[in-house]
C-alpha cells in the first residue's frame, strides 16, 4: 500500500467510527440539504440549466487553446500581467518573485483552492512572507495549522466552542462562543491585515474570455478588501475555470451559489478586469494573473475524463457523499476531498500512488446525480480502478477473481461450493468475528448471512421433477399447487402462495441472518 | 411473452426465497417463467474491482446463454444494471460488443418489469406492516428505477410506507465492504438511523445485496428491524 492510501485508511478508520464527528457533518449538510432544495425549487428548470451549464463548459474545455488566449489578450489590453505556470513548481515561483520584487513583507489572502493546491502558503512563508487567510473558515483553519475540511466550507467540521477556544489560545481574545462575537474578533484582527499588506492574493471561480475578466464568488467582502486595498493583486487560476462569455455569469453565479451554498446568490460577485485604470479611484495599482496548468493539459487530453474539467468546485459532490460524510475533508490527504477529489487527484497527483480513492466509493452515484455541471463522477472512478488494475495488476486479486469466473461459469463446481459452504458454515461460529475467521473484514462489524438449506436452483430443479409434463429443460409453465393462477382467481392467502414449496432456510424466517 | 429469469448468485444461495416469489408472482399473472439454470453471476464483483479482464468471461457466457432469451429478468437492481448499462461498456471494442447492446434493452429489474411493461401495479398482495423502501443505488441512478417500486407497494394491502427522509447509500458496494470495512459499516449505520427513524417495521428493497448488508448490521447491533424483498411482500397475502 502506498503511504497516502495507509494514511487514508487509518484516517478514515478512526474517523468513520466517530459518532460525534458523524452527527456533526450530517446535522451540518442536513441544513444545507435543505436550503439547497429550496434554492433549486426557484430555477424555472434546474434540470435544464445543469444541461446548459455543461454544454458551456464542455465549448470551454473543448476550446480552451481559444478561450485562454482571447481571455489573456482582453485582460492584457487594460495593463493585466498574465503569467503562464505549467506546474505548481513554476507557479510558486512566479508569485513568489512577484512578491521580492514589490519588496513586500505582508500579503492577505483570500480563499483559493488552487493555492492550497500548489501549496502557496508554505512557500511564501518559507521565502519570509507573512501570509494570513482572510476567509474566516480558511483563517480559522490557518490558526489550527491545518488544511480546509471541505473546498467550500474550510472550518465545517469545528464546532463554536472549539473555535472560541482556538481564538483565545491563539488571539488572545474570544468573549464568548457565539458566532457573531467571535467573527467580529477575526475582522478586528483582519482588518489591520488588509490595511498593512503589501501584496493581495486571491482566487477565481470564473475566467470570462470574452471580455477577459476574473469572477470571483464569496459571503464575507474579504476577497475585495485583499483585491482592493494592497497595491498588488495577484490571481492565481486554474486555467479550467475560462467561460467563454459574460452572459454565462448569469447562470454560473446563481448555480454555484445554490449547488455550493443553498444561497440563491452569494453575498458578493466581483468581477476584476485589470488594476486600477487612470481616473479611478481605488484598486490595486499593479495586477497579475497566473494560469495555472499543473497536469489539467493531461487531464485534457484524456477524452473519457475530461468532463472532469468542468469542476466549478461548488463542493455540491462532497456534501451529497456518504464516504465523504463519514470520514471528513481531511482524511482524503489530498487539496480536493470527495468524489471530484477522487477523480482528479490521480490526474494531477498519479494513479497508482492515489488510486485508492477511486476503491474507496460504494459507486452509489450520488455526485453524480447533483453536480450542476453533470460530470460522470462516479462512472469515473470505475475507469480509474480498470485503468490502475490494467496497468499494474494485483496477482491474488487476479487469481481470486479467475477462481470466481471459473465457480460461476460451472454450474456443477457452484453446486459442489454451495454444499461446502453448508458444512464450512456449521463451524463459522467457532472463529466468527476473530482474525482467524476468513470473513473478518466483513464479520467484525455485521453479521454474515447463512447460506440457504436449498438453493433457488436446486428448489427449481426439485419442481421441475414434481412435474410430469416438463423434463429438465429448464422450461416450465405453471406447478399445479395452490396459489397460482389456477382458477383464475386472485390469490388471497400467503399461505396459499408460497407453501411448503419454499426452499429449506437455515435461519430464522428474516431475510438476511 | 417468454420470460427468462437471471437469478443472481447471492440469490440463488442465500436468498432462493426472493427468487421464488418472483416465480410465483410472474405465473400468479399468468406468464411462462423460465430459469436460466446455467447462470450464476454477472460477474460485477471483478468489473467493479478494475478486474475486467477477469470480468469478461463471465459477461461473455451470460450474452451466449441469454442470446436467445426475449425478456430478461432479474430481481436485482444490481445485477440488472450490470447487463444493461455496464455490459456494453465492458465489452466495448471486442467482438462481444454488438451482442452486449442488443441484450440491454431486453434485461429488467423485476418491480420495473411488473410496472412498466406489464402495467402492473396490483398483485393482491396483503402486508399488515410499516415499511420504508430503500432505494438501491444502482436500481436507482444507472436503472431509473424509482417509482415502480413504490406503486407496487402502494397495492398492497394493509401496507403502510413510510419515506426515509434521506435518499442514501446503505454502504454496500460490493467488494468495497470488505476493503473499507469501517466506511462501509458507518454508512450501514446511517442507513439503519434513517430507517429507525420512520417507525418502519421492515426495510424493503428490491436488491437483496443492500439488504443482506443492512441485516447484517441489525443482527449484530440488535435493531428493532427487519429486511424483506420486495417480491416476497408482494407474494404475501
Amino acid at each position: 500500500m502506498t503511504a497516502p492510501a495507509t494514511q487514508f485508511k487509518a484516517a478514515a478508520r478512526t474517523l468513520a467510527a466517530d459518532l460525534r464527528h458523524r452527527s456533526l457533518i450530517q446535522t451540518a449538510l442536513g441544513k444545507y440539504e435543505v436550503k439547497r432544495d429550496e434554492m433549486k425549487a426557484r430555477f424555472q428548470d434546474w434540470e435544464g440549466a445543469r444541461q446548459a451549464a455543461a454544454d458551456i463548459k464542455f465549448e470551454a474545455i473543448n476550446h480552451l487553446d481559444r478561450y485562454l488566449e482571447q481571455f489573456v489578450a482582453r485582460i492584457e489590453a487594460r495593463g493585466t500581467k498574465v503569467h503562464w505556470a505549467s506546474t505548481a513548481e513554476e507557479a510558486r515561483q512566479i508569485i513568489v518573485g512577484i512578491c521580492r520584487d514589490r519588496r513586500a513583507r505582508r500579503i492577505v489572502k483570500s480563499k483559493a483552492m488552487t493555492a492550497e493546491e500548489i501549496h502557496l502558503n508554505h512557500a511564501l512563508e518559507q521565502a519570509g512572507f507573512k501570509v494570513v487567510e482572510s476567509d474566516l473558515g480558511e483563517f480559522i483553519v490557518q490558526l489550527r495549522d491545518e488544511a480546509p475540511y471541505h473546498i467550500v466550507f474550510p472550518a465545517m467540521h469545528l464546532t463554536r466552542g472549539e473555535i472560541k477556544d482556538l481564538f483565545e489560545r491563539k488571539l488572545g481574545d474570544a468573549p464568548s462562543d457565539n458566532p457573531e462575537v467571535l467573527t467580529m474578533v477575526a475582522r478586528r484582527v483582519l482588518r489591520q491585515e488588509y490595511v498593512a499588506a503589501d501584496v493581495g492574493i486571491t482566487g477565481a471561480n470564473f475566467a470570462v474570455a470574452e471580455t477577459g475578466m476574473i469572477s470571483v464568488t464569496e459571503n464575507e467582502g474579504n476577497a475585495r478588501l485583499t483585491a482592493a486595498l494592497p497595491r498588488t493583486m495577484i490571481t492565481l487560476v486554474g486555467i479550467e475555470k475560462i467561460v467563454p462569455s459574460l452572459a454565462d455569469l448569469a447562470l454560473f453565479l446563481p448555480m454555484l451559489a445554490t449547488a455550493g451554498a443553498g444561497q440563491l446568490l452569494s453575498g458578493y460577485n466581483t468581477l476584476y478586469g485589470g488594476p486600477r485604470q487612470p481616473g479611478e479611484a481605488d484598486g490595486p495599482e499593479e495586477f497579475h494573473v497566473v494560469l495555472l496548468d499543473n497536469q489539467r493539459t493531461a487531464l485534457l487530453a484524456d477524452a473519457e475524463q475530461r468532463d472532469a474539467l468542468h469542476c466549478i468546485r461548488c463542493g455540491a459532490c462532497l456534501n451529497v457523499c456518504p464516504i465523504f460524510r463519514n470520514v471528513g475533508g481531511q482524511t482524503y490527504g489530498t487539496t480536493y476531498p470527495g468524489p471530484i477529489g477522487s477523480v482528479i487527484t490521480p490526474h494531477l497527483r498519479g494513479l497508482q500512488e492515489w488510486k485508492h480513492l477511486p476503491f474507496a466509493s460504494s459507486l452509489c452515484g450520488a455526485c453524480s446525480e447533483v453536480c450542476p455541471v453533470k460530470i460522470d463522477l462516479h462512472h469515473h472512478l470505475l475507469q480509474h480502478r480498470r485503468t490502475a488494475r490494467a496497468a499494474k495488476p494485483v496477482w491474488w486479486e487476479k487469481l481470486a477473481f479467475r477462481g470466481f469466473a471459473l465457480l460461476v461459469n460451472t454450474p456443477w463446481l457452484w453446486r459442489l461450493s454451495l454444499a461446502l459452504g453448508r458444512v464450512g458454515q456449521k463451524f463459522h461460529g467457532l472463529v466468527k468475528g476473530t482474525k482467524l475467521d476468513p470473513a473478518y473484514v466483513w464479520t467484525q462489524s455485521r453479521e454474515a448471512p447463512a447460506l440457504a438449506g436449498q438453493s433457488f436452483k436446486a428448489w427449481w430443479r426439485e419442481r421441475g421433477r414434481g412435474t410430469t409434463d416438463h423434463g429438465s429443460t429448464g422450461r416450465r409453465t405453471k406447478d399445479q399447487g395452490p396459489g397460482t393462477k389456477n382458477q383464475g382467481s386472485r390469490v388471497t392467502s400467503h399461505e396459499s402462495r408460497i407453501p411448503e414449496e419454499r426452499p429449506r432456510r437455515s435461519d430464522d424466517g428474516r431475510h438476511g441472518a | 411473452m417468454k420470460l427468462t429469469l437471471f437469478v443472481p448468485c447471492f440469490v440463488d444461495a442465500l436468498y432462493p426465497q426472493v427468487a421464488v416469489a418472483t416465480v410465483r408472482i410472474l405465473e400468479h399473472l399468468g406468464h411462462q417463467v423460465e430459469v436460466a439454470e446455467d447462470l450464476n453471476c454477472c460477474g460485477q464483483p471483478a468489473f467493479n474491482s478494475g478486474c475486467w479482464l477477469e470480468a469478461r468471461p463471465v459477461a461473455v457466457r451470460v450474452l451466449d446463454k441469454l442470446r436467445d432469451a426475449e425478456t430478461v429478468l432479474i430481481p436485482s437492481g444490481s445485477c440488472g444494471a450490470m447487463l444493461r448499462r455496464f455490459y456494453p461498456e465492458l465489452l466495448a471494442g471486442t467482438p462481444h460488443e454488438a451482442a452486449a447492446r442488443a441484450l440491454a434493452p431486453k434485461v429488467f429489474e423485476f418491480a420495473e418489469f411488473l410496472v412498466e411493461k406489464l402495467g402492473v401495479t396490483d398483485v393482491g398482495a396483503r402486508f399488515p406492516h410499516k415499511v420504508t423502501y430503500h432505494d438501491g443505488c444502482h436500481s436507482l441512478r444507472e436503472m431509473h428505477i424509482h417509482r415502480a417500486p413504490r406503486q407496487l407497494l402502494a397495492g398492497v394491502r394493509d401496507l403502510e410506507l413510510i419515506e426515509m427522509k434521506q435518499v442514501v447509500c446503505c454502504g454496500f458496494g460490493g467488494t468495497f465492504s470488505a476493503k473499507f470495512p469501517m466506511i462501509s459499516t458507518a454508512m450501514g449505520e446511517v442507513k439503519c438511523t434513517e430507517a429507525l427513524a420512520t417507525g418502519a417495521e421492515y426495510i424493503v428493497s428490491c436488491d437483496s445485496s443492500c439488504l443482506m448488508h443492512v441485516q447484517g448490521l441489525i443482527d449484530r447491533q440488535k435493531l428493532p428491524l427487519k429486511t424483506v424483498h420486495l417480491a416476497e411482500v408482494l407474494a404475501a397475502a
